[in-house]
């Protein structure tokens, strides 16, 4: 047992390790308190569709909490983008195409203003996302005049809808495909792309970054705009579900996503995360919800036990971060 | 053959009003360690920070290998073949070893994806040949916070020379070693001239500086004050002279 404990992958992996032991508790008190429900596909199925629209963000977002900076503009990048998609796509008569590539290249270019204020500029991240949360989500109340968009007539039953939100052999929500595949692609990234490199580097310590010859300010700026660009991406999916775009959306996702980062056991000083231990978080605040009411309790203890959940989760990765100093 | 290897010609650095470099004009040959001394303020670690691209000079000219270059970036600085090693800075605290070994410069296929295997092997290599670590604690795998003070100078020396550098920049590399630890410095550092390399470093203690260098500039309020070789100067006249500046503002050079 105890040659287990210390063996090199324990030892280099023990974020990702306690995450999922956490998880697999938590999925065996849903299992055995709550029988009659999670022994049925429904549960599952409505997870696999709910968790991809906060959790394709937080894997994004991943990267910038890695840096030691934090983006909170991104639930206003979700509105615009998803507002911009809504009206070109019902504009154009259902060119996918047009509507998909402004939208995600609006998403780019809310990051890439994220990006630029804190790094040219100089502003902290958390004080300047602030500033771009208010700021999308008003000229998303401004356009929108406070209406919703149906997309029915142009997105329901065609090909574009199928790819993002068909069911897969009639049961498995095609989002959550792409979620698990994203995550996959992402954590590769994150690891194993130079660019990944630089962004531990850079979170770590960016003076050390900046005298090995690494681009502080542009690694920073291309995460906040990949943020931008799944966020877009994030609120088309929404809109494919629910064929419908209302004013507020994505004004929701904020908690739950960087709860999901951080349960996931990224450190919020940066330089150190995992992509898994992101999708893990995801799957564990994302089943919060329909878990307890569950259970039996009643909805008013679902916020109380999220906010368990993250201390206890937050206070273990404290305590071996502790240890190993 | 011209034995130049760095030169800077009427270098001005400032940071809003304050004149941090006035005038400045060196030269480091071929194979040649040269100290930089001076209080806090002279102006050291910005002159070190112009040659390694950090800042960048509001006039002047530099030339490396008799060429004019203009600095623009530490990536740039490094490919012309400078090489920094900063006692504070080196090394990122929670990534492996040889991650921090090529930071800045992966080995990475087309698409830019990192050649874990062989960053590994090498730095395998330069651990071993380089640094001549043999302890078992540590590997390339191990994180940079469990290594002391002196084990991490070994590792940005060991980076500098399986990059190649002609020359060497050092910033207080002794600073808080302890005795056993400061001493394999600076055999690194007089090891640097057997393999034709210079170095330009900046160091507190001059007992160190004396031993280590061939020549020493002394700054004082971001200009060269004074000059000289080893064999001209004494150890117990060198100290005197900073004595001497530190108080009177003034040197003299006979």
């Amino acid at each position: 047992m105890s040659s287990i404990l210390n063996s090199y992958f324990v030892k280099t992996h023990r974020l990702e390790i306690s995450i999922t032991i956490i998880a697999i508790v938590l999925f065996l008190i849903y299992f055995f308190g709550a029988t009659h429900v999670f022994t049925r596909f429904p549960i599952y199925r409505a997870f696999m569709q709910s968790m991809p629209f906060f959790g394709i963000i937080a894997i994004s977002a991943t990267f910038v909490v890695t840096l030691g900076e934090i983006d909170l503009s991104f639930p206003s990048i979700v509105g615009i983008t998803s507002l911009t998609f809504g009206m070109l796509l019902t504009s154009t008569d259902g060119n996918f195409f047009i509507s998909f590539a402004l939208a995600t290249a609006l998403g780019m270019f809310a990051g890439l203003v994220n990006g630029l204020l804190v790094t040219k500029i100089g502003i902290p991240s958390i004080v300047a996302t602030i500033g771009t949360l208010f700021f999308w989500r008003g000229l998303v109340n401004v356009i929108s005049q406070g209406s919703g968009i149906a997309i029915v007539d142009e997105a329901d039953g065609t090909w574009h809808h199928m790819i993002f939100v068909d069911k897969l052999f009639g049961i498995i929500p095609a989002q959550f495909i792409w979620f698990v595949v994203l995550t996959g692609l992402m954590q590769w990234v994150y690891r194993y792309h130079k660019f990944g490199n630089h962004i531990h580097f850079v979170g770590d310590n960016k003076a050390s970054a900046q005298m090995m010859g690494i681009d502080v300010d542009r690694v920073k700026i291309i995460a906040f705009v990949q943020l931008g660009f799944f966020s877009a991406l994030a609120g088309i999916f929404t809109m494919y579900e629910m064929l419908y775009f209302w004013p507020t959306q994505g004004s929701g996702l904020m908690l739950t996503t960087l709860a999901a980062v951080f349960v996931g056991g990224t450190s919020v000083f940066g330089g150190k995360g995992t992509v898994y231990g992101t999708f893990i978080g995801v799957l564990i605040i994302g089943s919060l919800e329909s878990g307890i009411v569950a259970l039996g309790l009643s909805g008013f203890y679902v916020q109380f036990i999220n906010g368990l959940m993250i201390t206890i989760a937050v206070t273990i990765y404290a305590l071996i971060q502790k240890r190993k100093n | 053959m011209s034995t130049e290897l760095l030169k800077l010609e009427n270098i001005y650095k400032n940071f809003g009003n304050v004149k941090v470099l006035k005038d400045v004009n060196i030269t480091i040959n071929k194979g040649e360690v040269v100290a930089l001394i001076g209080d806090n303020g002279a102006g050291k670690s910005t002159l070190i920070k112009v040659i390694t691209g950090v800042h960048r000079p509001n006039s002047g000219k530099i030339f490396f290998k008799e060429s004019e270059v203009e600095i623009k970036s530490v990536s740039q600085s490094r490919k012309m073949g400078i090489e920094a090693v900063y006692q504070e800075r080196a090394l990122c605290d929670q990534q492996e070893l040889y991650r921090n070994i090529f930071a800045g410069r992966e080995i990475t296929n087309s698409f830019g994806f990192l050649k874990i295997r062989q960053q590994r092997k090498e730095a395998e290599r330069i651990l071993r040949d380089y640094i001549g670590f043999t302890s078992k604690a540590i590997t390339v795998d191990s994180q940079v916070m469990g290594l002391s003070g002196g084990e991490k100078q070994g590792v940005a020396f060991g980076r500098s020379l399986y990059f190649n550098s002609d020359l060497i920049v050092l910033d207080e590399p002794t600073m808080g070693l302890s005795i056993q630890e400061t001493e394999k410095v600076l055999n690194f550092v007089k090891g640097l001239k057997n393999e034709n390399k210079s170095a330009i470093f900046i160091d507190h203690n001059i007992i160190h500086v004396y031993g280590a260098a061939d020549r020493f500039i002394i700054l004082d309020r971001g200009e060269v004050v004074g000059e000289f070789l080893k064999n001209q100067i004494s150890r117990e006249e060198l100290v005197k002279k900073m004595i001497q500046l530190h108080e009177s503002g003034k040197i003299k050079v006979e």
